[in-house]
């Protein structure tokens, strides 16, 4: 049942391996006012271990709604989800979800927010270092005793990242973290996402609307058609890190991916 | 620039900076008029014969002699920014007083027994306080075991329909047809059917508290956002986790102001219950000097509840200002 196996490193509970994940003819719909609306149309894909994947797509087609799958917080209506050998069958610390919004709760301070998850799975005792590294990861050391109304939507997105790295997660799942973001402070977390994911080496999956992130970013972008979202091409971004935004070849790949979203110059 | 010279220039500063620390003028005037209320008390005869006119006075002359020295110690160094704030008020307390005093017990103008001195209700505090403290304790022992115990079960009852939809599809419908009746609706009954008119009483109280701290906590376990569950979820999160670290403390606001409701409900049958059928407390006190047309006391009792109350709500928003410090713009007590 399972495609190409993946992750072949043996498993181990303090760092789990980068995971792939295979996406296998999953179509999906929610209920709207009493009708199905198919968001899903049997979405086939695969992403190997380690990989920097970026989906793309008009706003709505319900790449947020795969994002959910992958992370377990839906099941999907036909097909399968197989990470590390196993169907995806509920939310698991080794896939975190990071959102738009920071979700941070508000009623904790930046350092409890990030020991979330280890408190969560009763680790934070044995675990706590790990919350000062993640701190120190994204920069912010300095704020750890501060509550979220008390610092910058950058800082507090800052923040729910370290609060996902801090599980180790083997997949980073990323829906459209960087939306809200002022468009310096959006620039820099780019970098830091990247050379984050270089450092650790998870596998990403990135939901964005901007298509100039996604090439610099990712490895790979998938292009989605309207809802129901179906993958309507799969182009390798072959470029090495650091990307630079004028570099031609990514120029090109920008009015290609433009023109596969019918927004061609 | 020599440093004799950055010396004087810093005395200056500082000489200067002196004489523009205010004068506290309404710290004198709030001494004279003391100290007039004072002279009031104690040189104009009473219309009638009345106990502790000589304490009045005392009291008031010192008041003012206090502030006559608080008046002069604020040129030397500047007083606490509290008293200072304060002035005003103590301004027209002094004012209020001596009116008071003029019309009572100086002028008789008002009829009596209705309306006291304030001598009259000073002697009730000199005369009678152990009895007035006795009620006072009373009043704490039936009301703050009911109060926390209606306020447990509202929280627990609170969050277990907020969370269950189980739960919530049968007492929903009861919370909504019994909540809204006034918790003094229930007197005949629970008079009737509890043992001792206390433990009527704490029923009342519980069930009056109960109420708002059980809908306010469910609106506000409903309200938390479903993000807040899906991050914790993502994490490894466990039901039990999900309710008591992140519905109650998203919840908490919402508790609070269920609480403070609860507080007053809870002070209200708390009155009525002493008045009715307990015979103890300070609404029994008021109840019983009424009876005897001693209306000092009654006065004296309401002075004390009104204490009583506030010190109550001060304590509970105190211990929300503490638990919900991470809120920006709380209200202030």
């Amino acid at each position: 049942m399972v495609g190409p196996v993946v992750g072949t490193g043996s498993p181990s509970l303090e760092a789990p391996a980068a995971q792939g994940v295979e996406i296998v003819d999953v179509s999906h719909a929610f209920t709207l006012e009493g009708r199905p609306l198919p968001v899903l149309d049997r979405v086939h894909l695969s992403v190997g271990p380690g990989e920097f994947v970026a989906l793309l797509g008009p706003s709505g087609c319900g790449k947020s709604t795969l994002l959910r799958l992958v992370a377990g917080l839906d099941l999907p209506d036909e097909g399968r989800i197989v990470a590390e050998g196993r169907p995806i069958d509920g939310p698991d610390p080794s896939r975190v979800l990071m959102f738009q919004d920071p979700t941070l709760y508000p009623w904790r301070t930046v350092a409890a927010n990030v020991g979330l998850g280890l408190e969560a799975r009763g680790q934070l005792k044995q675990l706590r270092h790990r919350v000062d590294e993640a701190l120190q990861l994204v920069g912010l050391e300095n704020f750890a005793s501060a509550y979220p109304h008390q610092i910058s939507g950058g800082m507090a997105q800052r923040a729910a990242l370290a609060r996902a790295l801090v599980n180790d997660p083997a997949i980073l799942i990323l829906d459209e973290p960087l939306g809200k973001l002022d468009s310096l402070t959006r620039l820099q977390m780019q970098d830091e996402l990247v050379r984050i994911w270089q450092d650790r080496g998870f596998t990403a999956l990135l939901v964005t609307h901007d298509v100039e992130e996604a090439l610099l970013m990712a490895g790979r972008v998938i292009v989605f058609s309207d809802r129901p979202a179906r993958i309507r091409a799969d182009l390798p971004v072959a470029l090495p890190y650091p990307r630079h935004r004028d570099d031609p070849e990514l120029v090109r790949l920008r009015r290609e991916v433009l023109g596969l979203l019918g927004l061609a110059t | 620039m020599s440093a004799v010279e950055d010396v004087r220039a810093a005395r200056g500063a500082l000489i200067r900076s002196d004489a523009r620390h205010p004068l506290w003028l309404a710290g004198a005037a709030a001494a004279v008029a003391w100290l007039g209320a004072a002279a009031l008390t104690a040189l104009w005869p009473d219309a009638d014969d009345l106990g502790r006119t000589d304490l009045l006075a005392t009291i008031m002359a010192t008041i003012g002699a206090a502030l006559l020295v608080s008046f002069a110690a604020d040129r030397v160094r500047p007083l606490p920014p509290i008293l200072r704030h304060l002035g005003p008020w103590l301004v027209a307390l002094a004012l209020a007083f001596a009116g008071w005093e003029l019309i009572t017990a100086k002028l008789d103008l008002l009829p009596r027994p209705f309306f006291a001195a304030p001598q009259s209700m000073l002697e009730v505090f000199t005369d009678d306080w152990p009895r007035l403290g006795e009620s006072v304790l009373r009043s704490l022992w039936l009301l703050l075991p009911a109060y926390l115990l209606g306020a447990g079960a509202g929280f627990l009852v609170g969050i277990a329909i907020g969370w269950s939809r189980g739960i919530g599809y049968w007492v929903h419908p009861a919370l909504r047809l019994i909540g809204p009746v006034p918790a003094v609706a229930w007197i005949p009954i629970a008079f009737f059917v509890f043992p001792s008119s206390h433990s009527a009483s704490t029923f009342l109280i519980a069930l009056a508290t109960f109420f708002p701290v059980a809908v306010l906590t469910w609106s506000g376990v409903a309200a938390v956002g479903t993000a807040y569950y899906d991050v914790a979820r993502t994490m490894g999160a466990k039901p039990w986790f999900l309710i008591s670290r992140v519905a109650v403390p998203a919840a908490m606001p919402s508790v609070f102001v269920g609480l403070f409701m609860g507080l007053g409900a809870s002070f209200s049958v708390l009155v009525v219950a002493e008045m009715l059928g307990v015979k103890a407390g300070l609404g029994w006190y008021m109840q019983w000097a009424q009876g005897w047309a001693a209306y000092a006391n009654m006065y004296s009792a309401l002075l004390v509840m009104a204490v009583m109350c506030s010190t109550l709500i001060t304590l509970l928003f105190r211990v929300r200002d503490r638990l919900l410090s991470w809120q920006k713009g709380l209200v202030r007590w």
